[in-house]
């Protein structure tokens, strides 16, 4: 009798235990997640009245009135939504793969080419990781302003290069890309070299294919970083052409009327699709933010 | 013949081990060229740039009728008297004292809390992740929106959860709230990350220890201090060490929430860099504080590591 008591108390403990944990747990969903249905289900109600009607109470979040893609429908009229998105595209895309290429390559020359200075050039990588970029951020700017482009342009601001070309190199990229290279056997490539391959051959053919994951893991961060990124774009361009949807919101925001719909919608739409991305292949982003904090 | 064959056979091989090392020169100094050539361009040379414009009175647009000038140390006495830095250096380091302490924690918990065997935990961990995928100039808008004073959301929340007591409150209008506010905002958007370094680091404690601590008759709240902690203390020292570096570098969200307002209670250092160097063209001077920024990170990433490594040895 004690005995069975004694186990049925235990068994209350841990289901009452269990129940704390799921009650918290789902408390936690409604703070990270009422931002995000808020913006949502905002931006679905064509009437801007009662989106400031709605947003004191629970009625924020419930898809009710005037249900339509209005909202989405003025956010291109108002400004060029498709412009910024491709401009974030052609940006994003092209710094993260040449950046992949870049980084890389110079990180296996590091790892693994035995050449006179490798040590030196190593240390001078990690310690130009220390420096934030916003410290640079205004020389810079007053640099690529000076600079001479093919075109016979003889500045930078206001392209898309210069949006793109201080950013192919990496100095953490090239580090995370130098930890997991050290770790390949050696032997691997001992037999290529006994076949006589080049060293662009060993990195292109044996390297690169063992290297998915750390592959994977710099192109979701550095990904997340220029989609995101704001200071330099704002910096850099003038107008419509260049600029990304981070500073094409702000003009959105700083356009009257102010309409809280619209500028819901804007955001659902720079924010769903990557949401989306992110769900498909969550395991990689959640894999590669977990790597990213790899450290002795 | 065949005497003359082997040495010819044997150098040849020679040259070909030498042509390796050889080959090994070029094509190291080759692939590293590509990216060590971009990081001296665009990081090293403006980094000098700062050093040195820091001493000048550069401006962003040269004027022909005034030339650049050395200014000696003038910038950096400037910097004295300049109470919208002073609070800017304030803002930073209270932004750090409060966020780094409180998201390492949060963040802490929510990794243990989701490394439990439990049906649908995955579900939790993606959600709670997901903030960090949003961009923090954009997704900073719908926050302001939440803080909308009066009738916010968050207003309406905490009226409600007061039963009408506290509020409502001016959230970003207010000298006191605001830079709170935006606290709250970062640590909602970034701790989802700190989170899955932290899980990383819960899944490598060997499961043997626990046990061990088991046999020993501790119970959960022991093995969390006499297990978990020290097993974590790597990744917290690097959790940290990211966080407050992030903290200083604090710029989307105030630039977007507040423009550093009200009275400069959300002032950052890269913001007033922005507004000196970008803004007022005034590159000298913003050098000169980018420098000092510069000083402060390091400063701070070698302390920290000095610090948490010592206590860790202890």
């Amino acid at each position: 009798m004690a005995v069975t008591t004694y186990q049925s108390s235990m068994r209350t403990q841990k289901i009452v235990r269990l129940m704390i944990t799921y009650i918290l747990m789902v408390v936690l969903v409604c703070f990270f997640l009422f931002p995000i249905v808020f913006m949502l289900i905002s931006s679905l109600k064509a009437d801007e009245a009662q989106v400031l009607r709605d947003m004191s109470s629970l009625a924020a979040f419930i898809p009710y009135g005037t249900i339509s893609l209005e909202n989405y429908q003025d956010v291109f009229d108002r400004v060029a939504f498709g412009r910024y998105l491709y401009n974030s595209l052609v940006i994003v895309t092209i710094t993260v793969s040449f950046g992949l290429f870049f980084n890389s390559l110079a990180a296996y020359a590091l790892a693994r080419i035995p050449f006179v200075g490798r040590r030196l050039m190593l240390a001078i990588v990690i310690a130009l990781i220390i420096i934030p970029f916003q410290a640079i951020a205004v020389p810079l700017l007053l640099l690529v302003n000076q600079f001479p482009w093919f075109d016979g342009s003889s500045s930078w601001i206001d392209s898309y290069h210069v949006q793109i070309i201080p950013f192919l190199a990496d100095a953490f990229s090239i580090f995370l890309f130098y930890q997991f290279f050290i770790g390949i056997p050696k032997e691997l490539e001992e037999a290529a070299l006994v076949d006589g391959a080049s060293r662009f051959r060993m990195y292109w053919q044996l390297v690169v294919p063992l290297s998915r994951p750390i592959f994977a893991t710099v192109a979701i961060l550095k990904f997340l970083q220029y989609w995101g990124e704001f200071l330099w774009p704002l910096m850099v361009t003038r107008g419509d052409d260049f600029r990304p949807l981070t500073v094409g919101m702000q003009v959105l925001f700083g356009q009257a009327p102010l309409r809280w719909g619209d500028i819901m919608a804007y955001a659902s739409m720079v924010t769903i699709p990557v949401l989306i991305v992110f769900l498909l292949f969550q395991k990689w982003f959640i894999q590669s933010v977990a790597s990213s904090g790899v450290k002795g | 013949m065949s005497v003359h064959t082997h040495p010819r056979a044997d150098s040849s091989s020679s040259t070909s081990q030498m042509g390796w090392r050889r080959a090994d020169q070029r094509a190291g100094w080759l692939f590293i060229t590509p990216a060590f050539l971009i990081l001296l361009i665009f990081l090293v040379i403006p980094f000098l740039m700062a050093v040195f414009f820091s001493f000048t009175d550069q401006r962003l647009i040269p004027n022909p009728n005034l030339p650049t000038s050395f200014v000696g140390s003038r910038n950096f006495e400037r910097m004295l008297g300049d109470e919208t830095l002073h609070r800017a250096l304030i803002n930073n380091f209270l932004f750090a004292l409060i966020v780094v302490p409180t998201q390492t924690a949060f963040a802490l918990f929510l990794a243990i809390l989701i490394n439990q065997r439990l049906r649908g935990v995955n579900v939790f961990r993606t959600i709670y992740f997901s903030p960090v995928v949003t961009a923090m100039a954009v997704i900073a808008i719908v926050w302001s929106f939440l803080y909308n004073p009066g009738e916010g959301l968050i207003n309406a929340f905490i009226s409600a959860a007061s039963f009408g007591q506290l509020g409502p409150y001016s959230w970003l209008g207010d000298t006191r709230l605001a830079l709170p506010a935006i606290m709250l905002m970062s640590i909602w958007q970034g701790v989802g990350f700190q989170m899955v370094i932290y899980l990383a680091g819960l899944q490598d404690i060997p499961e043997q220890l626990y046990e061990a601590a088991q046999i020993d008759g501790a119970n959960r709240w022991q093995q969390f201090v006499s297990v978990t902690l020290p097993q974590l203390r790597n990744t917290t020292i690097f959790v940290m060490i990211a966080t407050t570096i992030l903290s200083f570098r604090l710029f989307d969200q105030v630039e977007v929430m507040t423009q550093g307002g009200p009275e400069d209670a959300t002032m950052t250092t890269v913001l007033h860099i922005v507004n000196e160097g970008f803004r007022t063209l005034r590159i000298g001077y913003a050098s000169a504080i980018s420098v000092v920024f510069f000083l402060i990170v390091l400063i701070i990433s070698i302390l920290q590591r000095v610090v948490l490594t010592e206590e860790g040895q202890v």
